[in-house]
Parts: structure tokens; C-alpha cells; sequence
């Protein structure tokens, strides 16, 4: 097994803890769009979906200072994909209730029919347009 | 404890977001593009997030309270809808233009990357705009 695919094993294996830690402890599910929007619109106590998105970037940043990895660099460097990109997730999660966190990893697991709806539709658009991108800008390497 | 299940749970989540791959975007628009050889890795991060998911969630499921006695907070609509589905749609949309989808954007944050600032705004005020669209509003 070539070293990327296992750290994409072990890593989703880390990932899986981390929503199992959530749930079994906490009764949560590790949804990271709807913890984000309830930090900001949530009535009531926010501190701890505040303090989950802390844990995120301090995450990440641990993993690159421990394992000595290089901070990758970006696929697409446009400004205007980043907007749009970025809108229309936004956008996208709200309406759809969860990303790949919330129906992938933790709504499969509950085998709820909408999360796997969900799923396969937010893959098949993103391989759609993944695909038609790379087609009319050049594939990203 | 609620606050230190969470900082630990998001701590180990952004951990496995930046080993598995997932906040490369090279990676995520490798796997999402079918040609240009197809970079299948990522298949093995689902993979592995269900693995422990569906073991620990059946198990918690089937327990009926958290380890510590509290509530499961669940989410009650069960059936498929098209608000549901296009929604999903337009997330994949935009998840495939520039590799990120939220959690690897946050994560992904700690570069210090400009376009990846730029992305996560946008995103925020997507999600903040998505209410006041017009036939987009969620019935509370």
C-alpha cells in the first residue's frame, strides 16, 4: 500500500475516533457545517461549538508540527472559485442539512436513508464538477 | 465536560482531517476528477471514518443514552426530500470547484493561505445568506 493511501486509512480511522468521541460521549453528532452555523446563530450555549472549531485548526496544526509535513499548497489558486466555491457550500450545507461529515461519516453510520441520499448526491456533483473544471482549466496534478 | 469532549473531539477530527489528506486540495480534486488519473486514495478516508462510525454508533444507538448517561441529540426528519437533495447538490458544486468542504477548510485555515480566508468567509456568509434566499428559508 503505497504511503498516501495508508496515512488516507489511518487518518480516516482518526477522523472516525473523533466523531465517535462525540457522539458516545456527548450525545453529538460531529456535523462540522451545523456545529459552525450554531456557533454563530445558536441560541443558548455555544461555547463548546466554538471550542470543537478551535480544536479543528489546532488539529491540523499539531499533525504538520509532530509528523514534520510541508503545509500543503493550493490546487486552484483563483480568487473567483474560491468565492464561488466558498458560497456555494455555504449555501449548499444549509440546504442540505450536513456535509461530508454530518451525512457521511456520522449519518451513514446511523443508516439514515437522507444522509445516504445526501452523500451520493453531493459525490456525484462534485466528481461532475471536479471533472468538467479539469477538463476546461487543466487538471490539477 | 461538555466543552472538553468537544475541544478534544475537534483536536483528534482536525488531526485525522490534515494526516488522511483531506485539507490538500490537489488530493480531494484528484479523487473528484475522473481523468488524469484518477487519485483514489480519499476513497480510503470514508472508508475508515465508517469503519469506527458504524461500530461505535450502532453500539451508542442501541445504548440509548451517551457513555456518561446524557442525551442523544438526533435529528428528527427522516425522509428524503428535494430541498434535501439539491442542497446536497450545490454543496457538491462548490466542493468540487476548489477541493474543500467545511472541515478541511477550517482546518486548512492554519496555512495561512489567502484563497483558503477568502473561501471560509464566503462560506460563512453563504450559509448566513441561505436563510434570507428567497424559497430557500428553512420552516422552523
Amino acid at each position: 500500500m503505497a504511503e498516501s493511501t495508508l496515512h488516507a486509512l489511518i487518518g480516516g480511522l482518526v477522523i472516525g475516533l473523533a466523531a465517535a468521541l462525540l457522539f458516545a460521549l456527548a450525545g453529538r453528532i460531529a456535523g462540522i457545517s451545523g456545529i459552525l452555523y450554531g456557533a454563530l446563530k445558536q441560541a443558548g450555549d455555544r461555547s463548546w461549538r466554538w471550542l470543537f472549531v478551535g480544536g479543528l485548526l489546532a488539529g491540523g496544526a499539531l499533525y504538520h508540527y509532530l509528523s514534520g509535513q510541508p503545509a500543503p499548497d493550493l490546487a486552484r489558486e483563483s480568487y473567483p472559485l474560491a468565492i464561488a466555491g466558498g458560497l456555494l457550500v455555504g449555501i449548499g450545507v444549509r440546504r442540505g442539512s450536513g456535509c461530508t461529515s454530518g451525512h457521511g461519516v456520522c449519518g451513514i453510520a446511523r443508516f439514515s436513508k437522507r444522509s445516504i441520499g445526501a452523500t451520493l448526491t453531493f459525490m456525484a456533483a462534485g466528481i461532475v464538477t471536479a471533472t468538467l473544471v479539469n477538463l476546461l482549466l487543466g487538471a490539477v496534478s | 465536560m461538555m466543552r472538553l469532549i468537544a475541544l478534544i473531539s475537534g483536536l483528534v477530527f482536525g488531526f485525522g482531517l490534515a494526516l488522511s489528506g483531506m485539507t490538500d486540495t490537489h488530493k480531494v480534486l484528484g479523487f473528484l476528477s475522473l481523468f488524469h488519473g484518477w487519485d483514489y486514495d480519499l476513497a480510503f478516508v470514508m472508508g475508515g471514518a465508517l469503519i469506527v462510525t458504524t461500530l461505535t454508533f450502532q453500539m451508542t444507538l442501541r445504548h440509548g443514552e451517551t457513555l456518561l448517561g446524557g442525551n442523544l441529540h438526533l435529528p428528527t426528519a427522516c425522509e428524503l426530500d428535494p430541498k434535501l437533495l439539491s442542497g446536497s447538490a450545490i454543496f457538491g458544486i462548490g466542493w468540487g470547484l476548489f477541493g474543500y468542504c467545511p472541515g478541511p477548510a477550517l482546518t486548512a485555515l492554519v496555512y495561512l493561505e489567502p484563497q483558503t480566508y477568502v473561501f471560509t468567509l464566503a462560506m460563512v456568509a453563504g450559509m448566513l445568506v441561505h436563510d434570507k434566499l428567497p424559497g430557500f428559508a428553512n420552516k422552523q
